[in-house]
């Protein structure tokens, strides 16, 4: 079943006003096995044109303050559109971290489709520029591939991404769906990332399945998938250790864990997702391919998108690797958290 | 996309050896490539146009034009530029004054604080510091507990209040406790946080204000994009920075970061970090990191050793001396040892991009290893002056003597003779002007 997430599956009405993060004296809110999710998580999704929309466009307010303020302004002061106007443009570009190939690609064209046939506006060059940028995106809606009556969700990434927030995150944006997602720590590696998850836990009241420090991750996983079939849970989502992509061994460990996964829940993972921080430059586009390579990526999360970090590689690796951007996270809250809409986000930008 | 700068530089100067001068334009379209591959690397845009800029300058100038190696010259300067940019000032930390001394490690979420506080604290200990870890990311998850086992793990000790408390108080009590028990050094860990977050920023600034600290180090990550530069220049505005620790450098990212902070803030960068597993951090050496921004494997310091060692009167002498057919065993000699002078033989094709697949390969070691070198050197050495200058009056039983002085077989010394006289034809092709392919056959 693909999952869209932009289709509430409960007629809940609960406004954005997020409820408080529960904090650690909740420990005994931690969903019981089998027990019903409460309801009253605030829906954050919802149907497009409406609130999803205005608030890509919210937390991208810096980033078209930022940058694309100053390529959206550069338009706006009716320029002509001669070679220096280019130039500044390719830098400003540049500097949104499209990398220099994308953005030489971009504004190549719009050259030649002004030497061609002029445009009329500076508007109608930005419009162009516009377009092609959504066309680098595509124009699709993210979905999440999550079957009945398990579905399996593998969050990978280099350290300090931002994974474990982002499935806390996830987790508590497919309760408010309606699902039952337990987390799996996987990450036995680093210092404290196991009660890092835990925490998240009771924050979201999801059931953590974790092992002590240093113990074999294909095992958790293995007793992760196990309880939730037990439990009667219906997604699983799988936090693992942030890994250089260049590290073999470590890739490796990753793929014995997809092995297991696999051999537990034959098809799966259905999504294995890629965290990328958004203030990432151009080593983005390596950390894309060779996770993408190695293990298979179903999909990106674009993490710390609040600040005025531009997120520019994102395009740079629609462009290169054809991968989808499925959520982007825009803070420190759990509801800091949203599927992409490439339309809308390349829309914001040139708003 | 993914092509190194080498390849497509070294395809530029291919074109540019074989001519005595460089033109503008030649020097333009090198300077090209090279603020591509700044701009891949993600420097700064404005950083890496400075940069260019004053590359270009310099090699247009007559020093440039007058050496015997223009296209080299050109890359020496992109070098020493980059040098000069990045400081070459040693990551020294300032311990001195207050004790305990305060270190604060600040930056954005995700960028390496606190493994980089315990690599710290280890490299301080081997200092032979007395350093105290002090616990005040209360906002992510577990930050402490995280602190609190990598203390363990390298036993230092950690100051810690947990959650409850808020990270100005815990910081100022931190040092306290720091000089009640006689640590040298207190080490802030700090959370992570956005440089436009006004009031966490503020929190780093209240907390500065009380603990006086000796040095505010930025952690950021080699993979920072574009946006380092107002990351460093808002933590540098707002808190004032005395250093920068640029982390995850064991990947591949070519941490032009560092250059942007650097150039932008005038911040030093002090230490790397190199790895998840907790060891001491990293010494800087801006010639290293140069490369690795430019995407260049060791080939400028290759360029380096052999200038300093080639001195140019010399090598003309001997340009000379090929063209002239003259080049003698002597001369061979020389050469050899002047190689030998720049590190054993496999680590100079090592330095060189695609020779050192060559050198990796078990074939290779077996056939061209620093022991064969020294064989060669010693059978020369058997030979009389007259030998060496005039290699065609060594007659059979010379042979045999030379063997055996130096200990090998006739028909190693044969072998010698042999590649000797290949030698001096690829010389006197060269001395035309072209570079002969396969230095290491030539060597062998």
């Amino acid at each position: 079943m693909v999952f869209n997430l932009f289709k509430r599956s409960q007629p809940k009405e609960t406004a954005a006003t997020p409820a408080a993060p529960s904090e650690l004296a909740q420990a005994q809110a931690v969903a019981a096995p089998g027990e019903p999710v409460e309801p009253d998580v605030p829906v954050l999704v919802r149907e497009r044109g409406s609130e999803a929309g205005k608030n890509i466009a919210q937390s991208l307010e810096r980033t078209r303050g930022g940058i694309f303020g100053a390529v959206r302004s550069m338009f706006q002061q009716r320029p002509e559109l001669n070679e220096a106007f280019w130039d500044e443009l390719e830098e400003r570009l540049i500097q949104a971290d499209l990398g220099a190939h994308t953005t030489a690609d971009l504004v190549d064209e719009l050259r030649s489709r002004h030497a061609k046939r002029r445009f009329d506006s500076a508007d109608d060059a930005q419009m162009a520029l516009r377009d092609s940028m959504i066309a680098l995106l595509g124009n699709e809606r993210p979905s999440l591939n999550l079957p009945e009556p398990m579905a399996v969700v593998l969050v990978i990434g280099v350290n300090g991404v931002g994974k474990t927030t982002s499935i806390a995150k996830l987790a508590h944006l497919l309760t408010g769906l309606g699902r039952k997602p337990l987390l799996v720590a996987g990450d036995t590696f680093r210092a404290a990332a196991i009660d890092q998850l835990k925490i998240w836990g009771e924050r979201t009241r999801t059931p953590v399945v974790a092992q002590s420090p240093g113990s074999d991750p294909g095992a958790v996983v293995f007793d992760g998938l196990q309880a939730a079939t037990s439990r009667g849970m219906d997604t699983v989502i799988i936090d693992t250790a942030g890994r250089l992509h260049t590290k073999t061994n470590l890739m490796e460990e990753l793929r014995k864990v997809r092995r297991i996964i696999d051999r537990q829940v034959p098809g799966a993972p259905h999504e294995t997702l890629l965290v990328l921080d958004a203030v990432t430059g151009q080593n983005g586009l390596m950390q894309a391919k060779t996770f993408a390579e190695s293990v298979g990526v179903t999909g990106l999360i674009l993490s710390k998108l609040d600040s005025s970090a531009k997120g520019g590689v994102v395009f740079s690796i629609a462009q290169e690797l054809k991968l989808p951007i499925k959520f982007i996270g825009t803070g420190e809250q759990l509801q800091d958290f949203a599927p992409f809409d490439p339309q809308a986000f390349s829309g914001a930008l040139f708003k | 996309m993914f092509e190194a700068l080498t390849d497509r530089l070294q395809g530029v100067f291919k074109d540019l050896n074989s001519k005595g001068k460089l033109s503008e334009s030649d020097v333009d379209e090198a300077l090209r490539e090279v603020r591509l591959a700044l701009l891949e690397a993600d420097v700064n845009f404005k950083v890496a146009r400075d940069f260019v800029r004053r590359v270009r300058d310099r090699s247009l100038s007559a020093e440039v034009q007058e050496s015997l190696t223009p296209a080299q010259q050109v890359l020496k300067i992109v070098d020493e530029e980059l040098v000069a940019t990045l400081g070459s000032e040693p990551g020294r930390i300032d311990w001195t004054g207050t004790i305990p001394a305060p270190l604060m490690l600040v930056g954005l979420n995700g960028a390496g604080k606190t493994t980089s506080a315990a690599k710290l604290a280890l490299t301080l200990r081997k200092l032979g510091q007395r350093p105290l870890l002090v616990a005040c990311d209360t906002y992510r998850p577990a930050a402490v507990q995280q602190l609190v086992t990598l203390g363990k793990q390298i036993g230092a000790e950690v100051y810690q209040e947990g959650t409850s408390a808020s990270p100005v108080e815990i910081a100022q009590r931190g040092i306290k406790y720091g000089r009640d028990h006689g640590f040298t050094v207190a080490l802030i860990d700090t959370a992570g946080r956005q440089q436009i977050d006004e009031r966490m920023m503020g929190e780093l600034v209240q907390i500065k204000a009380l603990i006086q600290p000796t040095e505010v180090l930025l952690v950021a990550n080699a993979t920072t994009g574009q946006e380092a530069v107002n990351v460093a220049q808002q933590f540098h505005d707002q808190v004032g920075l005395t250093g920068l620790i640029l982390t995850q450098m064991d990947g591949d990212a070519r941490g032009g970061a560092a250059l942007s902070i650097r150039a932008v803030t005038g911040v030093p960068l002090k230490f790397l970090g190199m790895g998840e597993k907790i060891e001491a951090l990293q010494q800087f050496y801006p010639d290293r990191l140069a490369q690795r921004i430019l995407g260049m494997g060791d080939m400028l310091t290759l360029i380096e050793q052999t200038q300093e060692l080639f001195d140019e009167g010399e090598a003309e002498q001997t340009a000379r001396k090929l063209a002239k057919g003259q080049f003698t065993l002597n001369d061979f000699l020389t050469q050899m040892q002047q190689i030998k002078k720049m590190g054993s033989l496999s680590s100079i094709l090592d330095m060189i991009p695609g020779l050192n697949q060559l050198t990796r390969r078990p074939e290779f070691n077996a056939a061209v290893s620093d022991k064969q070198f020294k064989r060669v050197e010693a059978i020369i050495q058997s030979m009389t002056h007259k030998e060496r200058a005039h290699p065609q009056v060594i007659d059979g039983s010379r042979r045999r003597r030379i063997a055996r002085g130096s200990g090998v077989t006739v028909q190693e010394v044969n072998q010698l003779l042999n590649q000797f006289r290949q030698m001096q034809g690829m010389m006197k092709q060269m001395s035309r002007g072209k570079m002969p392919r396969g230095m290491a056959g030539m060597l062998g």
